[in-house]
């Protein structure tokens, strides 16, 4: 068995977050077709900011962690600082994963990203739909 | 013990007879087997003892040498290489199945790259080899086939009587890693027309660090460890005394406590397979359900992971393995449990629990109680369940 951090074993045990968000403004889906590992994640937009986050997640310990604890990182944040949270911030902030981990199951920022993409191009459309209208 | 080991196959505790045994002869057991000397002489004593349990376990053929190793690993090497090389002008082809230990494997592999032809031979979805293939897979360019008695990961137990009759009939040797099936099951290497066979301590319950490969009187091998020709020149270097006297030991009390020992660990499995099929939805058997090792319980379960499982169980005090590609070195799924058909995602959601000498009924009875909660827990989290089904997961 791999080495797990003590805070990675804490977010696997107690996954902040975890479910669906109802009528969410982004949702990413990302994948690793090698290991298998599949995330999604759900963000709420107000004012900007990431008002609620969820996530679920098919995976090991570690992707179950990263999920988790981006939720916390991403939580509050502005949509820009949300886009900047890196797969070593994740990584960081759990006190380090195995290096095997790392590339595998480290998906949680891209998760996040693909959110935010998902809640740009859904919110462009809205912009656009907004200005025709007047 | 404060764990309730469910990992039988991955390491086993050393039994405390094997300890005593052991301890019995600290502080004798300094003799050099080349020694001439009396110390000398009592380890060639104790080898030799050890040699005619091994050779009892196994029903070894007269004529038959058992070579000591440091485990099943090098047995396999020692079987595939040495066969290899003793048998390169004869021809070169070598028939493993799919689903072989990775020491034989890799062993394999690296026969390929000197100029050999292997050929594998595909299992059914139950793990079963296709014999028929086997047959026509011999040619007169064969020079080994090399077929596992038991598999560790799912537990299915191949027919190596009838494989023997088949590669005897072709005047081919069969190797036999009978690793996971030593002390679960009978071996008869005599009947059985095996060549070669791999055995080793700890999944005996003996100390790690301890096997031997069988090397029947029909066949001739060529050493890989070269050195002082120490065991017939097959296999040098200073015999490890202690953890061999402790192998004797653990063959010696599986041949007299099998019959029982299986019998029961048996009754133990049937509970703990029904009680994960019957309580758990979506969940599955991996390997052949009757003809399967006596104490040992695989299954996968849809839609979620099998390292989040162990860790799980492992939070719960319940000890178990995986086939998942999150928890191996490579990432890549368990080929075993692919060779079955399996897709990466099924094989991905894998759990295998092996029971063993000190299992009881509150272990498994545990275990029932435990693992539902968490397969539930784990579905509520995954991407993976049908949406129609969200509420469904519950049901587990």
């Amino acid at each position: 068995m791999l080495e797990y951090t003590e805070k990675v074993m804490d977010h696997f045990r107690n996954p902040r977050n975890v479910g669906e968000l109802e009528n969410p403004d982004g949702v990413g889906r990302v994948g690793n077709p090698k290991c298998g590992d599949l995330m999604e994640m759900q963000i709420k937009v107000k004012d900007e900011s990431i008002k609620d986050i969820k996530f679920r997640t098919f995976g090991c310990g570690a992707a179950v962690a990263t999920s988790s604890i981006i939720t916390e990182m991403a939580m509050g944040k502005t949509i820009e600082e949300a886009s900047n949270i890196t797969r070593n911030d994740v990584a960081d902030e759990l006190g380090g994963l195995p290096p095997v981990k790392m590339h595998c199951s480290n998906l949680a920022a891209d998760a996040l990203h693909a959110a935010i993409e998902d809640y740009h191009l859904r919110n462009n459309g809205k912009d656009k739909n907004e200005t025709t209208a007047l | 013990m404060d764990h309730i080991y469910m990992d039988y196959g991955s390491a086993s505790p050393v039994d405390q007879r094997v300890i005593e045994a052991m301890h019995g002869h600290s502080g004798k057991l300094v003799g050099n087997p080349f020694s001439v000397h009396s110390g000398g002489r009592l380890a060639r004593h104790l080898l030799e003892e050890a040699r005619n349990k091994v050779s009892s376990l196994i029903a070894a053929e007269d004529g038959g040498k058992i070579i000591f190793t440091s485990g099943a690993t090098e047995a396999n090497n020692l079987a595939l290489i040495g066969t290899a090389l003793r048998g390169r002008e004869k021809g070169n082809r070598i028939i493993i199945s799919a689903i072989e230990h990775i020491s034989v494997i890799n062993a394999a592999k690296s026969l390929a790259k000197q100029g050999f032809e292997i050929v594998t031979i595909p299992v059914d979805d139950d793990g079963l080899l296709n014999t028929d293939l086997l047959q026509r897979s011999i040619n007169d360019k064969t020079i080994l086939v090399s077929i596992m008695h038991a598999n560790g990961e799912i537990g299915t137990v191949q027919p190596i009587w009838e494989i023997g009759a088949i590669t005897r009939d072709k005047g081919v040797p069969l190797h036999v890693d009978a690793t996971a099936a030593a002390g679960n099951i009978t071996i008869n290497a005599d009947i059985y027309k095996i060549d070669l066979l791999t055995i080793s301590s700890n999944d005996l319950y003996g100390p790690q660090g301890a096997g031997a490969l069988y090397v029947g009187p029909k066949v001739k091998i060529q050493p890989v460890i070269l050195g002082g020709g120490q065991q017939n020149g097959l296999r040098s270097g200073a015999e490890n005394l202690a953890g061999i006297v402790g192998f004797g030991k653990a063959c010696e009390i599986a041949q007299s406590e099998m019959f029982n020992e299986s019998a029961w660990l048996q009754g133990l499995r049937d509970e703990l397979i029904e009680g994960v099929l019957n309580n758990i939805d979506r969940a599955y058997l991996t390997g052949s359900r009757y003809k399967r090792l006596p104490n040992h319980a695989s299954f996968r379960f849809d839609y979620i992971e099998g390292e989040s499982i162990i860790l799980s169980l492992d939070m719960e005090g319940i000890l178990a393995s995986t086939g998942s590609a999150c928890s191996s070195k490579t990432l890549e799924p368990s080929h075993v449990l692919l060779a079955l058909g399996l897709s990466h995602e099924q094989a991905h959601g894998s759990l295998v629990l092996r029971l063993g000498r000190w299992s009881t009924r509150a272990d498994v009875d545990a275990v029932l109680e435990v693992l539902p909660p968490i397969i539930k827990r784990l579905r509520a989290m995954s991407p993976l369940v049908p949406r129609m089904g969200a509420q469904h997961a519950g049901v587990y």
